[in-house]
């Protein structure tokens, strides 16, 4: 039988790392799966690349910590190559030349913050203390299907109800932490606990990632805690570096689905999802080639799944319309770079913290102002960047001395105005990093042998997600949960049947995590297919 | 206390002061105040470890091979000049007094390495042989293990790097210092050990530091060893086995081939100390056989839950032997155990009751939570846990 007749169990659209899980526990649970991939590698935003000689980019995202331990179990990664190296923890350079450090070893940062404040550093291990608890709360949500309070049904009635009986087990006031982290903006939620600025900063920044938001915008303090539930061995809160880039960590999936017997085209660009009389059968590739499965999961964003894939006609107005106004608003870009050697950070007392993030994120203002560059439609003057240097941990990322390092930025407005065109907009993006940087680390201009500068735009054109937003969609609270990506359709469902979402626009959201993708799967199965 | 040769350098760099002794020699747990990223190197980047306190004898002499293939299991009239032999020796009951690594340096001349001290013993039992043993725990030894250990290395000398097969050592230099370099290793990885004059130990750490910045080298201490060493399935003196010349009662002792290192026991060749015993113990059948067990981290995680506790991971190794049981019943022991961060398992060696030895065998070991006893299922296993290929492999990595 030719493959273009042979009939699948489940076509999987998008070998990014979500598609990619739910191909793996879809054909681990015996299934026949396929997955198609638009480009010529697998990972979508979680890809490795080779872009000048010797020298691999992990060119979008860049750290791991919120793939859940059960997937690692799961779909044994390890034994497919996933091997993922802890950072030393994050390191901020202040304007005045002082630095602010995390490290992985608590007493250690408890040293640093009380260099900065005695206050501060005897208020820190209450502040971690909470947030762990309130991690360790929010945790079992984002490994089940978020019930529906409008239209529970019975199991979701049942999950409602043991969310309620889990969230007064909490306490009062782990409760009331609980609803401020929920509708707080990062910066208001840590004034309350600390006054030093740099330490605000440090942590506030995480709480805009992915946002088009400034950290005194409400709704980031739910952002810094998606962020904090990540975990490396039971670390909370760890990033670390998967070896050879994060395009490892979708290899790994990708060959643990190939060991389950799933099949993996590349390039093979879907246009279309065929339905008929409101049930999905197959797709048609751009090529026009038509592939015939019972089921269809779309592993891209919701715009793409359901206004690219599907005719207007077979979904209901009120999803037509959630989908239409679900923020993506793109405002991250990312800057690769080879380097000859190490760069130099004069802040940077303790070299070991090479090996950790460097955070350019000197004040809360700082931010904000980078802020205020974007709100109108240009990227941050003076942007922040999280930069990493995987090389420095992991020597297969570069020639022997040489070095790379992945910068994220932020922000870069989707909607940039129309006076030049992107080619250039994008230089001077890149442009307004390098000159940021070089404020920090003096040295680094000199050291560039290559540089990759990417925007939303890049993001969207090459990855596939609308706007570029890194989470297939802003992590804003109504955005999330039953509300991910619409009221009513946060169940992996669609009103076609058969037809199923499993990317990061769906529960539990963006970054390398998987869980859309497991719980996706075991929802397809619950029903059968 | 003993300081090493490297001690200047290990010193400086042993940031918290974390130290044991080791055979009365100071040697560093760890080098940062967490031992993981030491772990790490030695799995993704390279590490170096100051393994100079461990007791090192030469043993030189015509009847120097017939001397060793008296005392130790291992076949030494087979090991050629330039070879390695990992081998046990025992007592005349055949139980394990230690383990160690002889290095074949030429026809009459090895260098024997131990977990104890044994000069007492090895010269009360040279049986009127024409052979002298001298202590060299002075020379100064660095483990250098982790997969661009080779490609470091490479950068110092022009020695043949890419042909020195596992378990095997040449002479070379290194930066121009006279050393002998060893494929061996603790880790279970790609490594080698480097042999070095005391008076040329500052300047190879120098150097090799030097050079490493190129590699992320990073020094590591016993407790990234220790993690690396049970995943590798290799036993340590005093947490797996007890010698059997410093223990009283015959449970404390073990044999050779209850511990798994049967390899090494060369029974068909002429006599050596234990053999009878060890025959009469093959005929009779083994008390005790050596595996590994993966603990079950969802039954695990279940007893944290019963404490409203999340999972917790043992990332430091733990080695005070905890009992293991199948239907209630007490069938041994695990003696070493830790998490595996490459392998994402949390993994432990247990000597067990033969009829519980066979691989998917389901056992439950005990776990210990607010002094409440409790087991975890685990599951019987082949060891080693972790057995990369570029261990052995040639050429490039
Ligand atoms: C610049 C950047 C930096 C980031 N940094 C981090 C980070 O450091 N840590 C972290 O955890 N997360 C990070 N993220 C977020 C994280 O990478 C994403 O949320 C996640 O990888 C998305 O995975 P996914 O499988 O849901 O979707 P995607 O990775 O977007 O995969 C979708 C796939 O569908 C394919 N596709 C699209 N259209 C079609 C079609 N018509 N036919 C067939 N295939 C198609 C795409 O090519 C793609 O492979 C970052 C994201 C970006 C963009």
């Amino acid at each position: 039988m030719n493959a273009k007749n042979k009939k699948y169990d489940a076509i999987v659209i998008g070998g990014g790392h979500n598609g990619l899980t739910a191909a793996a526990y879809l054909a681990k649970a015996g299934k026949q799966v396929l997955v198609l991939e638009r480009r010529h590698l697998l990972g979508g935003a979680a890809v490795t690349e080779e872009l000048y000689p010797g020298f691999k980019y992990t060119v979008y995202s860049y750290v791991v910590s919120l793939l859940p331990p059960q997937i690692i179990r799961e779909l044994e990664l390890p034994k497919h190559g996933l091997h993922i190296m802890p950072l030393e923890g994050s390191f901020t350079p202040m304007e005045d030349g002082n630095y602010f450090a995390n490290y992985p070893d608590e007493d250690d940062t408890l040293d640093e913050v009380r260099r900065h404040s005695r206050r501060d550093a005897a208020i820190y291990p209450v502040f971690s203390n909470m947030m762990y608890d309130l991690a360790q709360a929010v945790k079992p949500i984002l490994s089940m299907v978020p019930p529906d309070p409008a239209n529970p049904g019975l199991s979701g009635l049942k999950t409602l109800s043991a969310f309620g009986s889990h969230f007064k087990s909490l306490g009062k006031e782990k409760f009331y932490w609980l609803t401020k982290v929920m509708t707080m903006s990062a910066y208001d939620f840590l004034s309350e606990w600390f006054e030093t600025d740099v330490l605000i900063a440090t942590i506030a920044q995480v709480g805009i990632i992915g946002t088009f938001l400034g950290p005194k915008s409400p709704g980031t303090a739910y952002v810094l805690l998606h962020y904090y539930l990540g975990e490396l061995d039971g670390a909370t809160s760890s990033w670390g570096i998967q070896k050879g880039g994060t395009g490892g960590v979708s290899e790994a999936i990708a060959s643990a689905a190939r060991s389950y017997g799933a099949e993996i085209r590349c390039n093979a660009p879907v246009e279309q999802v065929i339905v008929k009389n409101g049930q999905a059968v197959g797709v048609v590739l751009e090529n026009g080639d038509e592939i015939y499965a019972k089921t269809i999961i779309s592993g891209c964003d919701p715009k793409v799944t359901f206004r690219k894939f599907v005719e207007e006609k077979d979904l209901p107005s009120d999803l037509v319309e959630a989908i239409d106004n679900f923020k993506f608003r793109g405002s991250s870009g990312k800057v690769n770079l080879a380097l000859d050697a190490l760069p130099d950070f004069p802040a940077m007392q303790d070299k070991a913290l090479i090996r950790a993030m460097q955070e350019i994120c000197p004040s809360v203002d700082y931010l904000e102002k980078a802020y205020d560059d974007a709100k109108y439609g240009s990227f941050s003057k003076r942007p922040l960047l999280g930069c990493v240097i995987p090389s420095a941990v992991d020597p297969t990322m570069a020639p022997p001395g040489k070095h790379v390092m992945s910068i994220f930025v932020q922000y870069a407005s989707y909607d940039m105005p129309a006076h030049g065109n992107r080619d250039q907009q994008r230089d001077a993006f890149g442009k307004a990093v390098i000159d940021t940087l070089e404020e920090f680390s003096p040295n680094i201009r000199d050291l560039i042998l290559h540089k990759q500068v990417i925007t939303p735009w890049d993001i969207e054109k090459v990855v596939g997600i609308t706007e570029g937003n890194i989470s297939h969609g802003e992590l804003m609270i109504d955005q999330l949960f039953f509300m991910r990506p619409a009221p009513g359709y946060s169940k992996y469902r669609t009103p076609i049947r058969n037809y199923y979402q499993c990317g990061s626009g769906t529960h539990p959201g963006g970054g390398i995590m998987g869980t859309p993708g497991r719980l996706a799967a075991a929802e397809i199965l619950k029903d059968g297919n | 206390m003993r300081l090493s040769p490297f001690n200047p350098r290990t010193s400086e760099l042993c940031e918290p002061y974390n130290w044991s002794l080791w055979q009365n020699w100071l040697l560093a747990d760890m080098y940062a105040p967490d031992h993981i990223q030491e772990y790490y190197a030695i799995r993704s980047a390279c590490g170096v470890f100051d393994m100079s306190p461990i007791p090192k004898y030469h043993i030189h002499g015509p009847d120097a091979v017939r001397y060793l293939d008296r005392i130790v299991t291992q076949d030494v009239s087979r090991c050629a000049v330039g070879q390695v032999l990992y081998t046990a020796w025992c007592d005349d009951e055949g139980k394990i007094m230690d383990d160690g690594i002889l290095f074949r340096l030429g026809e009459e001349s090895f260098r024997l390495t131990t977990g104890d001290p044994w000069l007492f013993w090895l010269e009360d039992n040279t049986a009127n042989l024409n052979v002298v043993i001298e202590d060299v725990t002075d020379l100064g030894t660095l483990a250098l293990q982790g997969p661009f250990s080779r490609d470091l290395l490479k950068t110092l000398s022009k020695a043949d790097l890419d042909n020195l097969r596992y378990f095997h050592m040449i002479e070379a230099e290194l930066a121009g210092i006279p050393v002998e370099i060893s494929r061996t290793g603790y880790t279970g990885d790609l490594g080698y050990e480097i042999w070095v004059q005391p008076h040329q130990a500052v300047p190879l750490w120098d150097a090799i530091f030097e050079a490493g910045q190129d590699y992320s080298l990073v020094p590591f201490g016993d407790y990234a060893l220790e993690m690396a060493r049970i995943e590798a399935g290799l036993l340590l003196i005093d947490a797996d086995f007890y010698s059997s010349k410093r223990v009283v009662h015959d449970f404390e002792k073990s044999s050779p081939l209850e511990l798994g290192i049967g390899w090494a026991v060369k029974m068909n060749k002429d006599y050596f100390i234990g053999q009878k015993a060890l025959k009469a113990e093959l005929a009779r059948g083994l008390a005790w056989e050596t595996v590994g067990l993966e603990i079950d981290l969802n039954s695990l995680e279940a007893v944290y839950a019963e404490f409203g506790m999340p999972l917790y991971l043992p990332y430091e190794a733990w080695m005070e032997a905890v009992p293991v049981y199948s239907d209630g019943q007490q069938i041994g022991k695990a003696t070493s155990g830790t998490w595996s961060p490459v392998l994402k398992k949390y993994i432990a060696i247990a000597r067990l009751r033969p009829q519980f030895t066979s691989p998917g065998t389901r056992v439950n070991m005990e776990v210990t939570i607010d002094a409440q006893r409790k087991q975890t299922q685990a599951t019987v296993v082949k060891m080693p846990f972790f057995n990369p290929s570029r261990k052995t492999s040639l050429g490039k990595v």
